[in-house]
C-alpha cells in the first residue's frame, strides 16, 4: 500500500473552482480563513501511512515498560 | 475485534487515541511543515499519551489532551534543534514562485508555506483556533497561556497570515484585525 503524504487527493482541486470567494463579497472572514480549514482536514482525511502499522505493536510494548 | 460492552478502560482509550490520530496528523504537519517529522511526531506522542492514559479523565477532550502532549514534545524537539534547519527553507521558495494566474483562491501549498514565516507560537494559535475549531480557552491551555495571550497570538497570526497571502489587501485586513 502506497499513500502520498505530502499531496492528498483533491488538494489541487481547488486551482479549478474558480471565483469561489468572489461569491461572498461580504464575509467577514478572509479567503485564507477556509483555506486553513482545508490544510488542516486535507491531511485530517489522509489515510494513515504504513508507518502507523505498528503503532498498536508500540503501545502494547510500552504498556509493559511502564515506569 | 470486540468492543462495546465489554471494552476496558485501556481499550476504551486505546480506540479514542487512535480516533485522534488524524487530527494529530494535522496539527503536527501544520506546526513544522513536514510530513515525515510530523507522523515521528505523532507516533511518539501516541506513546506519551498511552503511557500517560492514568492521567486522562475519561470523558474529556481526548483532543485537546494529546494536542497538548504533542504542542510540548514539538518544542522540546525544536529546542533540541532536531529537524530544524531544513524545515521551512522549502516552503519559503515555493512562496517566493506563487503563481499570478488563478483567479481562484490560494493554493494549499501556499497556505503551507506562509503558514511557516509564523512563529511557533502565532503558527499553533492560529492552527489549534482557525483550523483545529479550538475555543480560545481551550487552546490556551493546551498552550499553557493565558487567554488573553492566546487571542492576542491569534490576531497577530492572522495579521500576518492575511499579509504574507495577500499584501494588496492588507489595509482592509488591518481594519479588521485591529477592530
Amino acid at each position: 500500500m502506497e499513500f502520498v503524504l505530502s499531496r492528498p487527493p483533491g488538494m489541487d482541486d481547488r486551482k479549478r473552482t474558480p471565483g469561489r470567494s468572489s461569491k461572498h463579497p461580504e464575509t467577514k472572514e478572509p479567503g485564507w480563513a477556509e483555506g486553513l480549514r482545508q490544510l488542516y482536514n486535507s491531511v485530517v482525511h489522509e489515510p494513515l501511512p504504513d508507518s502507523f502499522d505498528d503503532l498498536l505493536k508500540k503501545l502494547d510494548r510500552a504498556k509493559t515498560e511502564r515506569d | 475485534m470486540t468492543d462495546g460492552s465489554s471494552a476496558t478502560g485501556d481499550e476504551v482509550f486505546k480506540r479514542d487515541l487512535l480516533a485522534v490520530l488524524p487530527h494529530l496528523r494535522a496539527f503536527a504537519r501544520g506546526l513544522c511543515g513536514r510530513p515525515d517529522f510530523a507522523d515521528d511526531l505523532v507516533q511518539e506522542t501516541a506513546i506519551k499519551a498511552w503511557v500517560a492514559r492514568d492521567r486522562f479523565t475519561p470523558g474529556t477532550n481526548m483532543r485537546a489532551w494529546t494536542f497538548a502532549i504533542l504542542r510540548n514534545h514539538f518544542l522540546s524537539e525544536l529546542r533540541r534543534n532536531r529537524h530544524q534547519a531544513d524545515y521551512d527553507s522549502d516552503a519559503a521558495e515555493r512562496m517566493l514562485v506563487m503563481e499570478p494566474d488563478q483567479e481562484a483562491p490560494l493554493h494549499l501549498s501556499d497556505m503551507e508555506a506562509a503558514l511557516l514565516k509564523l512563529s511557533p507560537e502565532r503558527r499553533e494559535a492560529l492552527l489549534l483556533v482557525g483550523a483545529g475549531g479550538f475555543t480560545y480557552e481551550e487552546a490556551a491551555r493546551i498552550s499553557d497561556c493565558a487567554i488573553g495571550t492566546m487571542k492576542s497570538r491569534v490576531a497577530r497570526a492572522r495579521y500576518q497570515l492575511a499579509h504574507l497571502l495577500d499584501p494588496d489587501r492588507d489595509t482592509i485586513t488591518i481594519e479588521h484585525e485591529k477592530a
